[in-house]
């Protein structure tokens, strides 16, 4: 089998997975769906190793740079000799990564939920769901083309939808379905436009022609789109901006991060597939495919990115800190780590010694992946255990979940930046970048780290220590090895993540970079990273009144951020306020008034002109003869008096 | 031999025409509602042959085409008996002011 047919395969087994249990589900049992999903996803996770050996040690590799590979191109939609929409796949290194890390979780996840799942009714739809998700993500990942990436990306939201509505008979999940549609559908309305504006200006929608014309310096191109502006900001900053509106819509960015937690309805290995490891990270992938044209072409629109970035990293990992449901602490977690990797994309440059940042976002990327998605489904094994969300319904857990523990806590490591742990190395790949170009987003973003070791220890201590363990405790680790297994093989990911190379195979420029791990820099965030776990373990290791005194000592900030800082009240003021009565009311007295009355005017008016000449037609052969013989001798008389 | 002048004929063929046109809005009965348009059938018939005699002479379209009618009135009737009978049998009378089902 050729690398091609490889590459084109790796999308194509888990809509396979989907085509299958979807359409002929019926007829399969349920307890084979979920191994058939599983396979056609491990399957695909191993083309996916090979392809990625392939591409980053033999085909890939010019020189010392990695070019891009570009396979199975379709002219799909020309509209002129100019301008066409072509379909492909391409390989370069952050799609490849993207693929690894894609078909890892899946996997994952996939094996995770025959444990978690088990019992569930529409089992088999659940995994059919599954693959369309996957099979959407991996077309996002590989596309060549930026309407392509768009159709995968509404792709991704659809299933994101489906899955998160899978419980449809709670009335809560159904509105936390439609919120996650309606805010990421609304922000993809921006991307639209930057991607016609972008359209508009380079002539292409091929990402590698796109770059070529619009971040190279003296381009014609780039002078046209760069040339024209509006309030103060160019027409390619407008258009990366409108772009990077439809990545913060899906990657979670204030103000648009309001679905993410409610996302958190459906079904938890979900939640650890989509809402952490893969779908929310498609805003930072996209703005790292733009990155030539933001960093060369418009780096206002990039100062703005990490700007969002920052904010959101701090903000979100404040709310998670106050949150008492474990998903939304961890819902929060995932927001605030996004912001991370925006910020750490925001403050890279074009240029040797600048473009580190780029490196270090999609490093965080990567083993964020691993540890966020083992940290939900250990919280997957504990509810299943529980039944509960909520953290005081657990405690002293540590004994009776002895896998759960361990591995959640490799996680919380990972997660907090404590050597020598996946998340370290790229926190300190961020922070040095950050530190190098914008000091006011280093320290935004140090305060930000510091409350992510804090948060997520203290969900650790409150779940499995807190009390003492329940002697004759009914929530014991289910025997599951189809749950235990995949939190095993992703921890050893969150352990051991942060010692791969991540720079030689991905920057900016395709040519190797090194990050550099300094003792100076290192000393400070993990300094502080040791203290916030400290200061966790001595509030929430043993039940005590401290915590509840610091929360009556902070008062009105405290409810504010267990509020979610009131964001999704506003929201609701602007649409039920604002947009209801300024926009939907007049529009609905229209529809009410206007165009129905013109249409029942209409009925009305034919009722009353039949009903007053219906009596002509009575029956009586004889009037009607009447008729024609009067109609006759009128004609007559007509023409009598013409030719007279 | 002096002949009869056209204008007889044709006061004929009217005369014929209305009896059947007034035969045929004041008779409630549908079998004499037929007669009577065989009689307006019959007054065209006549200004056919008549016309055809007084003007053409040499010709013979007008007889032709009375053949035709005659041919064609005699299928007529036989459809509109039958369409009478269907009638009788659903109306149980033959007065055309009974059958007026048909209207708004």
């Amino acid at each position: 089998m050729t690398l091609d047919n490889i590459i084109l395969l790796i999308p194509l087994l888990p809509l396979l997975s989907f085509l299958l249990l979807g359409l002929a589900g019926k007829h399969i049992s349920v307890r084979f769906s979920g191994v058939i999903g599983s396979v056609l996803l491990g399957a695909a996770l191993v083309l996916s190793l090979v392809t990625a050996y392939d591409y980053f040690f033999s085909i890939g590799k010019q020189g010392s740079e990695f070019v891009p590979y570009l396979t199975a191109q379709l002219n799909w939609l020309p509209f002129n000799t100019d301008l066409s929409i072509n379909l492909g796949l391409v390989l370069d290194p952050i799609s490849v990564m993207m693929l690894l890390v894609v078909t890892f979780v899946s996997t994952m996840v996939h094996i995770y939920s025959l444990g978690y799942m088990k019992g569930e009714e529409r089992f088999t739809t659940y995994y059919s769901y599954l693959g369309l998700f996957t099979f959407s993500m991996l077309g996002l990942v590989l596309s060549t083309n930026i309407f392509q990436m768009y159709i995968f990306w509404e792709l991704v939201g659809v299933s994101s939808y489906l899955l998160i509505g899978f419980y449809f008979s709670r009335p809560s999940a159904v509105a936390a379905a439609k919120k996650a549609f309606i805010v990421t559908r609304f922000a993809d309305l921006g991307f639209l436009i930057g991607i016609l504006m972008l359209g508009h200006g380079a002539h292409s929608f091929d990402f590698f022609t796109l770059i070529e014309r619009l971040s190279t310096p003296g381009s014609s191109y780039l002078a046209t789109m760069t040339g024209a502006s509006f309030l103060g900001m160019s027409t390619l900053t407008w258009a990366l901006i409108l772009v990077f509106i439809g990545g913060a819509g899906k990657s979670a960015m204030f103000p648009l991060h309001i679905w993410l937690p409610d996302a958190m309805e459906g079904p938890t290995p979900v939640s650890a597939l989509i809402h952490a490891a893969t779908m929310v990270v498609a805003g930072v992938y996209l703005v790292a495919r733009l990155f030539p044209i933001f960093a060369v072409g418009a780096p206002d629109a990039l100062t703005v990115v990490g700007y969002v970035g920052a904010f959101t990293a701090l903000f979100a990992a404040t709310i998670a800190c106050t949150q008492t449901d474990i998903k939304k602490v961890l819902a929060y977690s995932t927001i605030s780590q996004i912001g991370f990797m925006l910020f750490a994309l925001g403050v890279a440059g074009w240029g040797p010694g600048k473009t580190e940042g780029f490196t270090a976002g999609l490093f965080h990327l990567f083993t964020h992946a691993s540890f966020k998605a083992l940290l939900f489904l250990g919280a997957g094994a504990i509810i299943h255990a529980v039944h509960s969300n909520e953290m005081k319904d657990m405690g002293g857990l540590r004994k009776s979940m002895p896998i759960t523990h361990i591995t959640f806590l490799l996680a919380a490591l990972a997660i907090s930046g404590i050597p020598p742990f996946a998340g370290f190395f790229s926190k300190e790949a961020i922070f040095s970048a950050a530190e190098q170009s914008n000091p006011l987003i280093y320290w935004v973003g140090l305060i930000a780290g510091t409350l992510t070791a804090f948060y997520i220890f203290r969900l650790y201590f409150m779940i499995f220590w807190h009390k003492t363990p329940d002697a004759h405790a009914h929530n014991h680790e289910k025997g599951e090895w189809a749950m235990m297994i995949p939190m095993m093989l992703l921890a050893v990911g969150a352990v051991f993540g942060g010692f791969i190379p991540f720079g030689d195979f991905v920057s900016a420029t395709g040519k190797p970079l090194e990050l550099p791990i300094e003792l100076s820099h290192i000393i400070l965030p993990v300094g502080l990273g040791v203290l916030s776990i400290v200061a966790a373990a001595v509030l929430y290791r043993k039940e005590s009144d401290v915590p509840q005194r610091i929360v009556n000592t902070l008062g009105g900030f405290y409810r504010a951020a267990y509020r979610k800082f009131y964001v999704d009240e506003i929201y609701l003021f602007i649409t039920k306020k604002i947009v209801f009565n300024l926009m939907g009311r007049p529009a609905a007295w229209f529809d009410r008034n206007v165009v129905d009355g013109t249409v029942q005017k209409t009925g009305s008016l034919t009722i009353a002109l039949s009903n007053a000449i219906k009596r002509v037609q009575s029956g009586k052969l004889q009037a009607y003869t009447m008729y024609f013989f009067g109609g006759v001798l009128l004609m007559v008389v007509l023409l009598l008096y013409k030719f007279a | 031999m002096e002949q009869v002048p056209l204008a007889h004929l044709l006061i004929l063929s009217s005369a014929l025409f209305f009896l059947g046109v007034y035969g045929f809005f004041t008779r409630r009965n549908m079998i004499t509602m037929l007669m009577s348009v065989e009689l307006i059938l019959n007054s065209v018939n006549i200004n056919f042959i008549a016309f055809n005699k007084y003007l053409f002479p040499n010709q013979l379209e007008g007889i032709f085409f009375t053949l035709f009618i005659i041919a064609v009135a005699a299928a007529e009737v036989s459809l509109a008996i039958a369409i009478i009978i269907n009638l009788f049998r659903k109306f149980n009378t033959v007065d055309v002011e009974e059958v007026d089902t048909m209207k708004f």
